[in-house]
């Protein structure tokens, strides 16, 4: 089966350069080539999906002369890991990579199958090159090929290892990869209209949902990653600032800064040489990370050990970032924005500042992680930032995002009056207001200033956004009449990119809310407790009730029962424990060898909307190490057939003696052995118990956490809205002309801001102008399409009322 | 004014902000930052000022103290001489001897000591050679 794949491996590796190659042959349009290149990424895809089906295979038949399954799973481990084992390996996550590459490009190539006759070729080129380039690591570089074999074939495995067995672990490094992965699209697109010099907003409409649903899966990664960190590790917090955590943060803050410009070069066609630095920057930053995880260069608790295919990762960075930037500065010319901002006060004028701020951010990120290498360059000492450092940067353009949140729903796009501006901002700065004075008043969140900004930051954008929905919805319901409710699902479902949107920006601003809360406000301390000591912290009395050990063949778990207690009522019984595991693949050996393995933390939590107590417990087990060390000195004394040693003791020494003549009695004698093995072990964990030693706890009381996560969940709904195909794109392939998709793309910018006169937040003044505007806009569209024939609005501005959802009369009959 | 001339005002405005930023950003990473050693660079090491260090724990030196911990720490590559190390407060999940690890603290009396809460393991669990995987 190995060779099978080192076969399907190399032809995949094949088809991706054969695909570049016929793509590039196709490059003037010939059709004939193009359909072929692009079945070609449809054969690598599927080469490369028959390359995961055997490695999966091997680890669900514990195919052992598998390398890849020999290093990372074992008879032992559970059936759901050994699938998701695969991707803790080096050589299982390149595969990974290139798969989910394979699958998004031949998804991307069959979305523009009809379209873009003359970007497609080089966008296919540049998928492909780096497609290739990752299969080819696997094939050409040292000690990644997924398809190693060990020859005989061990017994049995090493495992994985009992930290990474968490539901959330075993999705997270495929939604970060995904989302990694997925920024090669919107690139590569990016590339191809530079080259082609088709840099009109064409590329940027076939591509924005890739990058979204990059966003979303990193997004989304990166929060599994926290939620691991809080529930498994055992030191409570979430995010650590690690490098290989900003190595993610980083692309995802370009990718959101680049989801907002695109917009204003779709509908202005402006910034057009920011947004192809930012796509650039943002797919540098992804390779970055996949990099910077496998390269040794920065320290990080994500260290994965010294290894051969970093540098080669980085020589793909410079490729892409020297000739993105050549070719960005060639074209020049061609990226000239068509027009100028109207007014500060405007839609494009918030997204220029949240840009600056997402691209300030990621700048200050970058520095703090790349400043060993820095002071290595400068002072000689690798010198690195810790979190205060961090939080001192980061925090003051957090906040001022989340202010920028709520400030950009509100404002129309190419401007705004003082008088409309006045009308949608009044709610959300009278509840800002009010809100500020209730925190002042009824909590102490006026110790803390940057939290209290945020939280009535978050406060205006989430009224904000409240009030465009509610006005939405009665804005509907005017005109169709029927329920709230009713209007509501209405008005979001047919402008689901504007509302989608919506829903992201208020998840964001609750996650940040929870993030504030919790990092300003938690309570932090260790106790140290006998069974039966109680201890306060934060106005909660914890006691220890009794410990409660156990032992089986693979682990010793000290639980301790501990009740949580507040103004004399129980809250929580919580078990947190510590479990010590044997290494894996060593079924028996000395006792001491459960303490040789892997130790982990199961974290005691409750979770509350108001608070999560949340507690770790770290057992003195000096006491049963130095029991067990005794216990396997006695043993070995025993089995020696040392004087004065027990009866059974001396037939387990005859049978291990008679066991290394005739090796048929081998199993017969290891079940003996492990048998009096978990008998002392046993007898051990029961002295434990009556021993009464001392556990310290870790105990967080940690406000308005779980909202970090409820946000996060309210996000991806959002994103989701977002992305969900819309009828027409459902109904299948209409094959649309760059012309069609322009003339759709004014309809839909006259129905926004016709939803944004109904809805009030433009007024009858600024509406007459932009309308008027709009229409002329789209009669020069349809000049240039088809000399100004059928179907066009009239220009003047007047004789098409609002209708159902917000259409132009006219727009509905095209 | 005349646009152009206010356009350009506006730009300058906006990059010298820009560089003051970033120039508090690079003074402050300076003075905040803290130099990273190796066990064997700290032997003789001013007592006093912190550190980072970095380095591999002595396999079996682990021992309980009360609430904290000691142990021994060598170089990374597992070279020279062993520093001794005191540490209390939390204990990553895959602290155990033969990991690398990063701690912040200073040296007193010979000894390193580290600061509550700032002992980082490292997860040796993934991508890892084939020698130590």
């Amino acid at each position: 089966m190995a060779s099978l794949g080192s076969v399907l491996l190399a032809l995949a590796f094949l088809a991706a350069v054969a695909a570049a190659v016929i793509a590039l042959a196709g490059r003037k349009g010939e059709r004939r080539l193009i359909d072929l290149s692009r079945r070609t990424v449809y054969g690598f895809c599927a080469l490369l999906t028959a390359c995961v089906a055997i490695i999966e295979i091997a680890f669900a038949g514990n195919d052992f002369s598998f390398n890849i399954v020999q290093q990372h799973s074992s008879i032992e481990t559970p059936a759901f890991y050994k699938l998701a084992a695969m991707w803790s390996s080096q050589e299982g996550s390149l595969l990974l990579w290139a798969w989910v590459l394979s699958i998004a490009s031949s998804i991307a190539l069959f979305a523009t199958r009809n379209k873009m006759r003359e970007i497609v070729p080089w966008a296919t080129a540049v998928m492909m090159g780096v497609a290739a380039f990752f299969t080819g690591l696997m094939l050409f570089a040292p000690d990644v090929d997924p398809f190693a074999t060990l020859s005989p074939a061990p017994a049995d495995g090493i495992g994985l290892n009992p930290l990474l067995q968490h539901p959330s672990m075993m999705i997270h490094p495929p939604m970060l990869y995904s989302g990694y992965v997925a920024f090669t699209i919107p690139f590569a697109f990016a590339i191809g209209a530079l080259i082609t010099r088709k840099v009109d907003a064409e590329w940027i409409r076939s591509t924005r949902r890739f990058a979204l649903i990059a966003w979303t899966f990193l997004g989304f990664g990166l929060l599994l990653g926290a939620r691991w960190s809080y529930t498994e590790l055992g030191w409570g917090g979430y995010w650590a600032w690690d490098p290989v955590e900003n190595a993610a943060l980083m692309p995802w803050l370009l990718g959101t800064a680049f989801l907002h410009s695109i917009m204003v070069q779709e509908k202005r066609g402006m910034l057009k040489v920011w947004n192809a630095c930012l796509v650039v920057g943002t797919f540098s930053m992804a390779l970055l990370g996949t990099f910077l995880v496998r390269s040794g260069v920065l320290q990080s608790i994500h260290a994965f050990g010294d290894n051969t295919v970093g540098p080669y990762i980085l020589g793909l960075i410079g490729v892409v970032l020297i000739g993105s930037t050549a070719l960005i500065i060639s074209r020049l010319d061609d990226l000239r924005s068509e027009k100028r901002i109207d007014s500060l006060v405007s839609r494009e004028s918030v997204f220029l500042v949240n840009n600056l701020l997402l691209v300030g951010l990621t700048a200050v990120i970058a520095w703090g992680t790349f400043f060993p290498l820095i002071s290595e360059l400068f002072t000689g000492n690798k010198a690195s930032l810790a979190a205060p450092w961090f939080d001192h940067y980061t925090t003051p353009l957090a906040i001022l995002l989340v202010l920028f949140t709520g400030i950009g729903p509100l404002l129309a796009w190419r401007r705004v009056s003082w008088a409309s501006a006045r009308r949608v901002f009044r709610i959300p700065l009278i509840v800002a207001a009010v809100s500020a004075v209730a925190l002042l008043l009824l909590t102490d969140a006026s110790h803390k200033p940057w939290a209290m900004a945020l939280f009535v930051f978050a406060a205006f954008a989430l009224t904000g956004l409240g009030q465009e929905f509610w006005n939405g919805a009665a804005a509907r319901r005017k005109i169709s009449g029927g329920s709230m409710a009713g209007a509501l699902i209405a008005v979001v479902s047919r402008n689901r990119r504007r509302y989608g949107g919506y829903i992201i920006h208020a998840g964001v601003a609750v996650v940040l809310i929870g993030i504030a809360a919790s990092s300003s406000f938690q309570t932090n301390r260790d106790v140290n407790l006998r069974p039966g000591q109680s201890a306060v912290v934060d106005g909660r009395k914890i006691t220890y009730v009794k410990p409660e050990v156990s032992v089986d063949s693979e682990k010793f778990t000290f639980a301790s029962l501990v009740t949580v207690e507040k103004d004399g009522k129980l809250e929580a019984t919580l078990r947190p424990s510590r479990r010590y595991f044997r290494p894996t693949g060593q079924p028996t050996g000395t006792i001491s060898s459960y303490f040789d393995g892997e130790a982990t933390s199961e974290v005691g939590l409750h979770a509350g909307l108001g608070h999560d107590e949340w507690i770790a417990a770290q057992p003195d087990i000096t006491k049963v190490q130095h029991q067990v060390s005794v216990a396997d000195k006695a043993f070995k004394a025993c089995v020696s057939g040392a004087p004065g040693t027990p009866p059974q003791c001396k037939a387990v020494g005859a049978l291990m003696r008679s066991a290394a003549a005739n090796p048929s009695l081998r199993p017969v004698a290891l079940a003996q052995i492990e048998k009096l093995q978990s008998l002392t072990a046993e007898n051990i964990a029961r002295s434990y118990v009556s021993d009464n030693a001392a556990v310290t706890f870790k105990v967080i009381i940690n406000p308005l956490v779980s909202w970090m996560w409820i946000g996060g969940l309210i996000a991806l709904a959002g994103a989701i809205i977002a992305l969900w195909p819309s009828r027409g794109r459902r109904r299948g392939a209409v094959v649309r002309t760059e012309s069609d998709a322009q003339k759709e793309a004014k309809y839909r910018e006259i129905r926004d801001a016709e939803l944004d006169h109904a809805a009030g937040k433009l007024s009858d003044e600024d509406f007459a102008i932009l309308d008027a505007e709009l229409r002329r806009e789209a009669v020069e569209i349809l000049d240039r399409v088809d000399g100004g024939g059928n179907g066009k609005p009239h220009a003047n501005g007047h004789g098409t009322p609002a209708n159902g959802d917000g259409t132009p009369e006219k727009v509905k009959q095209s | 004014m005349d646009p152009q001339r206010k356009r350009k005002i506006r730009l300058v405005m906006a990059l010298s902000v820009a560089v003051l930023l970033a120039v508090a950003l690079i003074y402050t990473s300076f003075s905040a930052a803290t130099e990273a050693k190796e066990p064997s660079q700290l032997i003789g090491a001013t007592p006093g000022t912190t550190y980072d260090m970095t380095g591999k724990v002595v396999p079996g030196s682990i021992k309980h103290r009360g609430s904290g911990i000691a142990f021994q720490v060598v170089d990374r590559d597992g070279q020279g001489q062993s520093l001794p190390v005191s540490y209390t407060g939390t204990v990553p999940d895959p602290f155990r001897g033969g990991r690398e690890i990063v701690l912040t603290g200073r040296v007193q009396g010979g000894t390193f000591v580290g600061e509550p809460e700032t002992l980082i393991t490292k997860c040796p669990s993934k991508f890892t050679t084939k020698s130590n995987g």
